[in-house]
């Protein structure tokens, strides 16, 4: 079996540039089949760039892109066997919702026969939810209306790969929740290829089998959601994905040495100058006292979020950190307040360290 | 005194339509009422108006239909000669030309506005005048071509008058159309040329509508063109006006052929804009 039965997209050294910019460079990247993969990162990192490639609206400066086993290249958008959900959605604004959908189905050679047409129209229409919304015109509906067309439009000619440009990014919290869990299932009953391009990391982090952080150009992650989160491959990632706490250390046999000279007992490998990083749920405080964790800080800030409280703790010399604390029981005195003095304990496994 | 926020709105309102609302009474409205007048009234023995109530005038219509038929068929044929020379370079201004070089090249498009069309039509006199083409013509083997005082010449000019008209609106429309739109028509199968007659013609049919209403409109009124590229020969109910109501004085007669104009212009216009709205699934089209 050769690699390209198992993948869907491929990026094989793919360089973009516009002009003196360079968007994206030397990318490699496999995309598997039936797999539902997220492009992460914060804008203008390049993953719109790549989703566009794969889509045939932009062509690589170097390098090649596959679909399937085909080097898509020179291949025209439209005879790519893709289809793309757009940001803004992109509907038609003269065709109603059956003819938005019908579009590409429309298009294709040998021509399709309209009674067919009109079963699989209905039948994404029933997909997306919209049954009987085939004669709305697109103006007529709201922005979740929309994005169902959107998606009825791009799944009803069954592609290869799905791809998706920040679709939910114009939707409402509540209404951005439906939606993944729609797409999820969605891409299970379908099992085809998800690209999804975000911003939004617990988007990336809810929904995918693998996401891929990307920033200024280049992948610095590919891996499943937990794997990103717990073992980031780097600081950015670290620091863009979830919370991160960082200090700089400085690594010795057997210690860790802060900046304000304390030391915490640390068993790994590495020396000298470093960046420690650790979650906000990986560290634990106590009221001085009751508590006795290596750092000994002060609160300064506190946000109550119901189950959990996030803690800003000032620790002399070293920084500040944010630490989560789930809340047990009903204690009334669980709550620790502002200026209160507290110890800091951490599970030393969840440590990460990263060169300076 | 203070003002309640509704009464100082309706001031506003009225500030803003105000100078229109008068100037429009004044000079289109009640000059409208007295051509409706004029029109059922007698031309006075030494020209002019004398009141009455008859319809004579408008049973006389037939003496100039030469005119009539003239304008009625070179007013919509002109429109789209125009259209056809218009839609590519509309096109090719919104969509290919370079940004840098659009404003540019979109202003060349009124420049020619910055002459009298007097003076621009009088120049095609002598470019198809006997000195000029049919002379360069008779050079190269072709003796005795006619170009001026001929349909064709009146047509030619129409079309050359009247291009940054229809060029205008279409531009317009076609600027704004959203570019995604042809991404998503490409990204689901449609070629190039699919996607130009899916999404981007239809969707710019607004600015096609009101190109062709605005210059079949006032081609419906034109007299200048003809009189000087038609040599007379091709009339024009323009022509005829000028003819009626400054020539032989018969105002009434001119009257009701302006009354019967106006009645074909605001029906032609109501099922043109009846097509677009039709056409662009929105009531949102101006035509005018």
């Amino acid at each position: 079996m050769s690699a390209s039965d198992l993948h869907d997209i491929e990026f094989r050294s793919v360089t973009k540039r516009y002009g003196d910019v360079t968007a994206v460079t030397d990318i490699n990247l496999a995309v598997p089949k039936g797999a539902f993969v997220a492009l992460l990162g914060p804008s203008g990192c390049g993953k719109t760039t790549c989703l566009r490639m794969i889509g045939g609206f932009e062509q690589p400066s170097e390098g090649d892109v596959y679909i399937g086993e085909t080097r898509v290249n020179d291949l025209p958008a439209y005879r790519r066997p893709v289809n793309m959900v757009f940001q803004h959605y992109a509907l038609f604004p003269h065709l109603d919702v059956e003819n938005n959908v019908a579009y590409g189905l429309r298009q294709q050679r040998p021509r399709i026969a309209s009674d067919e047409i009109s079963r699989r129209v209905g039948a994404a229409l029933e997909m997306v939810r919209l049954s009987g919304f085939g004669r709305r015109r697109i103006h007529e509906l709201s922005g979740g209306q929309q994005q169902r067309v959107a998606l009825a439009r791009a799944i009803v000619n069954k592609p290869k790969v799905l791809l998706l440009d920040e679709p939910l990014a114009a939707l409402d919290r509540k209404l951005r929740t439906d939606m993944q869990m729609e797409l999820q299932s969605l891409q299970r009953d379908l099992g085809i290829t998800f690209l999804l391009v975000t911003h939004d990391q617990e988007e990336a982090l809810s929904m995918s089998d693998l996401v891929c952080v990307m920033s200024a150009g280049r992948i610095r992650q590919f891996a499943r959601p937990q794997e990103v989160y717990d073992r980031p491959a780097d600081l950015f990632v670290a620091d863009f994905v979830g919370k991160t706490n960082k200090m700089t250390v400085t690594a010795e046999p057997g210690i860790l040495r802060l900046g304000n000279g304390a030391t915490l007992p640390f068993a790994g490998p590495e020396r000298g100058p470093a960046v420690l990083a650790l979650r906000p749920e990986a560290m634990r405080i106590a009221r001085v006292g009751t508590g006795d964790g290596p750092l000994v800080g002060h609160v300064t800030h506190r946000i109550f979020l119901g189950s959990l409280a996030e803690y800003s703790v000032a620790v002399a010399g070293v920084g500040e950190f944010l630490i989560s604390a789930e809340r047990h029981g009903l204690d009334a005195n669980d709550l620790i307040e502002p200026g209160e003095a507290v110890s800091i304990d951490y599970i030393s496994e969840a440590i990460r360290l990263y060169p300076a | 005194m203070a003002m309640t926020l509704a009464t100082r709105k309706r001031l506003v309102t009225a500030l803003l339509v105000g100078p229109s609302a008068a100037w429009l009474s004044i000079f289109l409205v009640l000059p409208f009422i007295a051509i409706l007048v004029f029109s059922v009234g007698e031309r006075a023995p030494e020209g002019g108006y004398q009141a009455a109530f008859t319809f004579a005038q408008f049973m006389n219509l037939p003496a100039r239909a030469t005119a009539f038929w003239n304008t009625m068929l070179l007013a919509p044929v002109g429109a789209i000669l125009c259209l056809l020379v218009a839609y590519p370079t509309a096109y090719y201004l919104a969509i290919r030309a370079p940004t840098r070089f659009r404003m540019l090249l979109v202003s060349l498009v009124v420049v020619p506005f910055w002459t009298s069309l007097l003076v621009r039509t009088y120049a095609w006199i002598f470019i198809l005048g006997a000195r000029g083409l049919p002379n360069l013509l008779a050079l190269i083997g072709l003796p005795d071509v006619r170009l001026l005082n001929t349909p064709g010449a009146v047509l030619l000019g129409i079309v050359y008058g009247y291009l940054p008209l229809m060029i205008m609106p279409i531009y317009v429309s076609l600027e704004k159309l959203d570019r995604r739109l042809l991404e998503a028509s490409a990204d689901l199968g449609a070629s190039p040329v699919r996607s130009f007659f899916n999404i981007t013609l239809p969707l710019s049919l607004p600015g096609v509508a009101t190109g062709v209403a605005l210059v079949t409109i006032l081609l419906l009124g034109e007299y200048l063109i003809p009189q000087l590229l038609g040599g007379g020969k091709v009339f024009f109910i323009g022509n005829a006006l000028v003819d009626l109501f400054l020539q032989s004085r018969n105002w009434p007669y001119g009257s009701a052929i302006a009354v019967t104009l106006v009645s074909v212009v605001v029906l032609i216009i109501t099922l043109a804009m009846r097509l677009a709205w039709r056409f662009a699934g929105t009531r949102q089209v101006d035509l005018v």
